[in-house]
């Protein structure tokens, strides 16, 4: 009876999440411009954005930022843990929490914030805002991230293997390079992970920094759902709901495996 | 390996990206178009009262729905076996990885007035029965608004919620039954308290969002319900900016919410403690 209810309840909030997305996804198909009457199958919606070139141009530039932001607000924010962990108790929690504002900031006061900035700028120097504007905004809220994800990693590590690589002839670059950045690597890497899906996801902030002649992805979205919106989003919706689902089922399975492998030693 | 210097580029950073832009915020808040102090944005402001009401009201009964739907979940999910459980948390995050204006776009496909819900019931004959003329009016009301935010942040709360439950052990739970507590009880005396911090982070990380939102209130409650992220919005973006306005808007938003979670935070310590 309880097991019963349990499923009950779980289908239910389940079909709440999906059920929307399935529509989404059924009428990209459609025919017709409706999306409310499904009249026939089709992939004229398909075609329509991959020929849409704003589209396609938004699409290359969220790739591209959040490439570039990532690895920048990752080799930063690495060298930034080590700082932070190096810090006394004081001065390390007057940088964390200044570190953690744009993390509990509603974004869009960090969006705003950062226009204003921007706008200064652009008023003394006459250097618009667009693509360095964007990519500044987007390491400044990736950087919390990679150093949250960085600092634990460091807690872990044994202090005397530093040493020991001293004792045997290391250098301390070798050192760190060789010892300690290979056992804080699962966090750096998880912090780069999480920048990338960031910065990809990002509307709010990207809205407000971006300026008109540089657009990421969302943006484009947000501005076509002004207007009388075109199934071609639909299909977009479809298409990249695909790449979510392949990437974590990917992800998932080789965790699941690796679970698998440890739980048999 | 300890190496102080190496936090210089961000704290560089993190005064010129963060702290700097906060003081435009504050300078534009307390200063006329002349550059002289002033606080008559304030009393300006004042007349928004209404739409942080809203704002607060509606994020508020979001995130209590969220929390009511969210906490069975979690711990029905944190009670299955685990490669079950890997399963069911992927199927939550998935809808949490779609961008979050693709999910309000679906709900605007459904509440609309020539839109699929409206479609479906009068396709079931269910206005002839109940001798309704016209389409349900859904869209721009404050319950869509509401749908909207329970739609978008519901993972937000599960997640921080089913991470905290993976942890209780099971033979707490029958320890307790073995002792003679009900159902009830057992939810009350032992689960909830284990699972505060989970609560606290799934309440955080719904409310914020819910609070500051504008791309929901606009897409789903249309001009009339307004909220505060739709002023700021305007005021930052529209066709008559007034950044003055705006960072007022903003700093109060910045505040309350800062307030808040000071709070939830205390009384998490207090129920540590």
């Amino acid at each position: 009876m309880k097991k019963a209810f349990s499923k009950v309840y779980l289908s239910i909030v389940y079909l709440f999440l999906y059920l929307p997305i399935l529509i989404l996804i059924v009428f990209s198909f459609n025919e017709s411009k409706s999306k409310s009457h499904f009249t026939g199958f089709s992939l004229r919606w398909y075609e329509v954005l991959f020929e849409d070139e704003l589209i396609m141009s938004s699409l290359m530039n969220t790739l591209l930022l959040a490439a570039i932001s990532s690895v920048i607000a990752t080799v930063i924010g690495t060298m930034a843990a080590i700082g932070i962990y190096s810090l006394g108790k004081k001065s390390r929690a007057v940088v964390m929490s200044v570190t953690n504002l744009p993390m509990v900031n509603p974004e869009v006061v960090t969006g705003i914030s950062l226009m204003l900035l921007f706008v200064f700028v652009s008023s003394v120097i006459g250097i618009s805002q667009g693509f360095y504007s964007v990519l500044i905004a987007h390491i400044t809220f990736n950087l919390p991230y990679v150093i949250l994800n960085v600092l634990p990693k460091l807690y872990q590590v044994n202090a005397n293997l530093f040493e020991a690589a001293l004792d045997l002839g290391c250098t301390k670059k070798q050192a760190f390079f060789k010892v300690i950045l290979p056992e804080i690597m699962p966090g750096v890497f998880s912090g780069f992970l999480m920048a990338v899906t960031l910065s990809l996801d990002d509307f709010i902030i990207s809205y407000f920094t971006s300026g008109s002649d540089f657009q990421t992805l969302p943006v484009t979205i947000y501005s076509m759902l002004r207007k009388q919106v075109p199934p071609s989003l639909n299909a977009l919706s479809t298409l990249l709901f695909v790449a979510v689902l392949v990437i974590l089922l990917i992800s998932n399975i080789s965790a699941i495996r690796k679970e698998k492998a440890e739980r048999k030693k | 390996m300890k190496n102080k210097a190496l936090a210089i580029p961000h704290i560089v950073w993190s005064i010129v990206f963060i702290v700097v832009p906060l003081c435009f915020v504050l300078y534009f808040a307390f200063t006329a178009d002349d550059g002289s102090f002033t606080l008559s944005w304030f009393l300006e402001a004042g007349r928004f009262a209404g739409v942080f009401a809203r704002s607060l009201k509606l994020a508020l009964i979001a995130t209590v729905i969220c929390l009511v739907v969210g906490y069975p979940m979690a711990y029905i999910i944190s009670r299955t076996s685990w490669i079950t459980q890997k399963t069911l948390i992927m199927l939550i995050m998935l809808p949490m990885w779609m961008n979050f204006l693709l999910r309000t776009y679906a709900w605007m496909t459904l509440l609309e007035k020539n839109g699929i819900i409206n479609n479906i019931l009068e396709a079931l004959g269910i206005f002839n029965l109940l001798g309704i003329t016209e389409p349900l009016k859904m869209i721009n009301t404050e319950g869509a608004i509401i749908i909207g935010m329970v739609y978008n942040f519901l993972p937000f709360m599960i997640i921080p919620l089913y991470n905290i439950m993976v942890k209780i052990d099971n033979s707490l739970i029958e320890a307790s039954r073995d002792l003679g507590c009900n159902g009830f009880n057992v939810f009350r005396r032992v689960l909830l308290p284990l699972s505060v911090p989970g609560i606290i982070n799934g309440i955080t990380m719904v409310f914020v969002p819910a609070a500051s939102t504008f791309v929901i209130s606009q897409k789903l409650g249309g001009a009339k319900n307004m909220l505060i992220g739709d002023l700021i919005d305007i005021y930052f973006m529209g066709g008559e900016p007034n950044f003055h306005i705006g960072s007022v808007l903003s700093l109060i938003l910045m505040l309350i919410i800062l307030i808040c979670m000071a709070f939830m935070k205390q009384s998490d310590e207090e129920v540590m403690l």
